[in-house]
């Protein structure tokens, strides 16, 4: 288990879209701090801002301004290549609509991010991530073939599967029923909790920022509120 | 990624939809196989024809009258005047002013109407003498040839090539019987073996007779000074080295002859120059056919990059997954383009097969003449053709996969 600090830190990040001559910004000036371990969650309404967030600390975009410091590393500034080696390396993501490729087996589904990078040991590196989700039993069956608490766990055990030190999950489970909303976090849980993980969850549902410990919300692209849960 | 894997995907990509990857496949397939079928047609005519001048042997210099020139009147094309004799074609066997020369065999040609009892043709008349038949190739297959003595006597005699002795006697021996030609009983003295049709005119339709009968006989041309013209002069060397030599040879001495000081008034070709002429032309013909096959080829290339664009935008959720999940511009690149590079290279491989069947199939038949083409289909030919395909598939999907490689993470996976 890759166990360094995993250390997350924004400083007076500002993100502007432009969409034609009109400039809107979705984040404005926003500070956040994440410590290793910690799991958090991100609540806000639509257009808060949240979902741009999320996909500056999952390293998908860059900020407009501002520093993005992941383990130290400011990667607010870098290429394409090396961010897409640090989602590769660092960050799991699982998302709403679980994004599973529905050609694939589960099993060829969580070897995905192996392909890229460093990928010794395929196979047995994604048994063993689909086991941690309890779905070994599942591991040739098609996306079309499992429930959506099932494919939802595939998406976790691909996250997983390289050993990142931080989980993004996007709405982990607004698809989902009550039952499997409750599997589905108690993983979560367990990775922050066993293993240590930096879960972050981006969500609306005031259930499931219940489940963690810090509830950062956001409106009009600004932090509004971050509390830590007792 | 390891190209393996990169193999691997794409096969997997491609067999998701078997029917289109399959017609896109068939455009490949139809231009490669109709490059190298045509490509192996068009060698095959080359072949043919060139062995066939070379039949008639490449160490040969034709010599023709040059253009008449008449005063104030009309000039008539080459070949027209009637300066070359009987006499020239002797002088040139002369061994002191002409030592490269092997062989002359000078030849008077007519047109005539042939008849046999109840059958009747029209052949083209060739008057020669003995030595046409060592030099020109035509050997006797049944009887003999002509004779010094036929010559001398003006005899009435005939050789006759294949399809004359098919159509006038049928499987009839001719030898010995009596045919008419322009009204002139001859007596048949032997039959010429086959050499097939040929580029200038049937060599299987011809009558030989002795060149002083078809001067005095059947031609009604005749020289100012009362000697037998003729039509051409065929000169053998011993061989393709002495040729250069041997034409200056022949020239001097009828410049000589000729009483010429300025311009000649016979013209000299050889076989060799005539194989070249000829090859060139065969050569455009062939690069023609494949010229024509390529313009399908190019449009089964439009084909693949139609298809691949078309699958780049259903696959923008995968493009956008795939790079969530750490793969490079690169990583995306690649897997298009080896997608691309699949359909071409498989359609090329496909196409050859098909190609070569074709080419095959198409060996042996009477397409020209009554010989039979000779397709020919080489390796080099089937490596051009693989070679080509994969930088097709190349060419036509660096567009394709550079459109998904820069497709930007967050927008490809909100597509939907």
């Amino acid at each position: 288990m890759d166990l360094q600090p995993a250390t997350i830190e924004l400083k007076d990040v500002t993100k502007i879209y432009r969409m034609g001559d009109i400039e809107v910004g979705a984040l404005r000036d926003v500070s956040v701090s994440i410590q290793a371990g910690e799991m958090v969650a991100i609540m806000g309404a639509s257009g808060s801002g949240k979902s741009t967030m999320m996909n500056i600390l999952g390293c998908l975009d860059v900020p407009t301004s501002g520093a993005y410091l992941l383990e130290g590393e400011n990667v607010g500034q870098l290429g394409d290549n090396r961010l897409a080696e640090i989602r590769n390396r660092k960050i799991g993501f699982v998302f709403q609509t679980y994004n599973l490729l529905p050609r694939l087996t589960a099993l060829a589904n969580v070897e995905l991010p192996l392909l890229y990078g460093n990928g010794h040991d395929r196979r047995r590196r994604a048994m063993t991530a689909l086991s941690r989700v309890g779905l070994a039993d599942r591991v040739s069956h098609r996306p079309t073939e499992l429930s959506g608490g099932q494919q939802q766990r595939v998406g976790i055990a691909r996250a997983l599967v390289k050993e990142p030190s931080i989980v993004l999950a996007d709405e982990p489970t607004g698809n989902l029923d009550s039952q499997s909303t409750e599997e589905v976090m108690a993983i979560l849980q367990d990775l922050n909790h066993r293993e240590g993980l930096t879960v972050i969850i981006v969500t609306h549902e005031p259930d499931i920022a219940a489940a963690t410990r810090r509830v950062i919300t956001m409106l009009d692209g600004r932090v509004v509120d971050d509390h830590t849960l007792e | 990624m390891n190209p393996f894997v990169t193999f691997r995907i794409s096969l997997a990509s491609l067999g998701a939809n078997k029917l289109r990857s399959g017609l896109t496949l068939l455009g490949i397939v139809i231009g490669v196989s109709a490059v190298i079928s045509l490509m192996a047609i068009g060698q095959g005519v080359q072949q043919s024809i060139t062995s066939r001048i070379e039949s008639l042997g490449t160490n040969l210099i034709f010599v023709q009258p040059g253009e008449s020139v008449q005063q104030g009147g009309l000039g008539g094309g080459a070949g027209s005047a009637a300066t070359l004799t009987l006499e020239d074609a002797y002088a040139l066997e002369d061994p002191v002013f002409a030592p490269a020369v092997k062989a002359v065999a000078p030849e008077i040609r007519a047109n005539g109407q042939v008849t046999a009892g109840r059958n009747n043709t029209f052949a083209q008349i060739i008057g020669v003498t003995p030595e046409y038949s060592e030099v020109r190739n035509a050997p006797v297959e049944q009887g003999e040839f002509i004779a010094q003595g036929h010559l001398n006597n003006y005899s009435q005699v005939a050789v006759l090539g294949q399809t004359i002795k098919e159509t006038l006697y049928g499987n009839r021996d001719p030898v010995g019987q009596p045919i008419r030609i322009n009204g002139r009983q001859f007596e048949v003295i032997g039959t010429l073996e086959s050499k097939g049709g040929g580029f200038f005119g049937n060599q299987d339709n011809q009558i030989l007779v002795p060149i002083t009968t078809a001067y005095y006989r059947i031609s009604s041309q005749r020289t100012t000074h009362g000697e037998i013209s003729v039509d051409s002069i065929n000169v053998q060397m011993p061989d393709i080295g002495v040729m250069d030599e041997g034409m200056m040879q022949v020239a001097t001495v009828l410049r000589l002859r000729h009483h010429i000081t300025s311009e000649d008034d016979f013209i000299i070709t050889n076989q060799q120059d005539t194989i070249e002429t000829l090859q060139e032309t065969t050569n455009t013909f062939v690069i023609f056919l494949g010229a024509i096959a390529g313009i399908s080829l190019l449009v089964g290339g439009i084909g693949i990059m139609n298809i691949m664009l078309v699958s780049v935008t259903e696959r923008t959720r995968e493009i956008g997954i795939r790079k969530a999940m750490g793969a490079k511009r690169r990583d995306i690149l690649v897997q298009f383009m080896s997608e691309a590079t699949l359909l071409s290279l498989g359609g090329g491989a496909v196409g050859v097969l098909a190609g070569a069947s074709v080419a095959q199939l198409l060996s042996g038949q009477p397409l020209l003449g009554n010989s039979p083409l000779e397709t020919s289909f080489g390796w080099d030919i089937a490596l051009l053709a693989l070679g080509v395909s994969a930088a097709i598939g190349l060419f036509f999907g660096i567009y394709p996969a550079m459109r998904a490689a820069s497709l930007h993470p967050i927008d490809a996976l909100r597509y939907e």
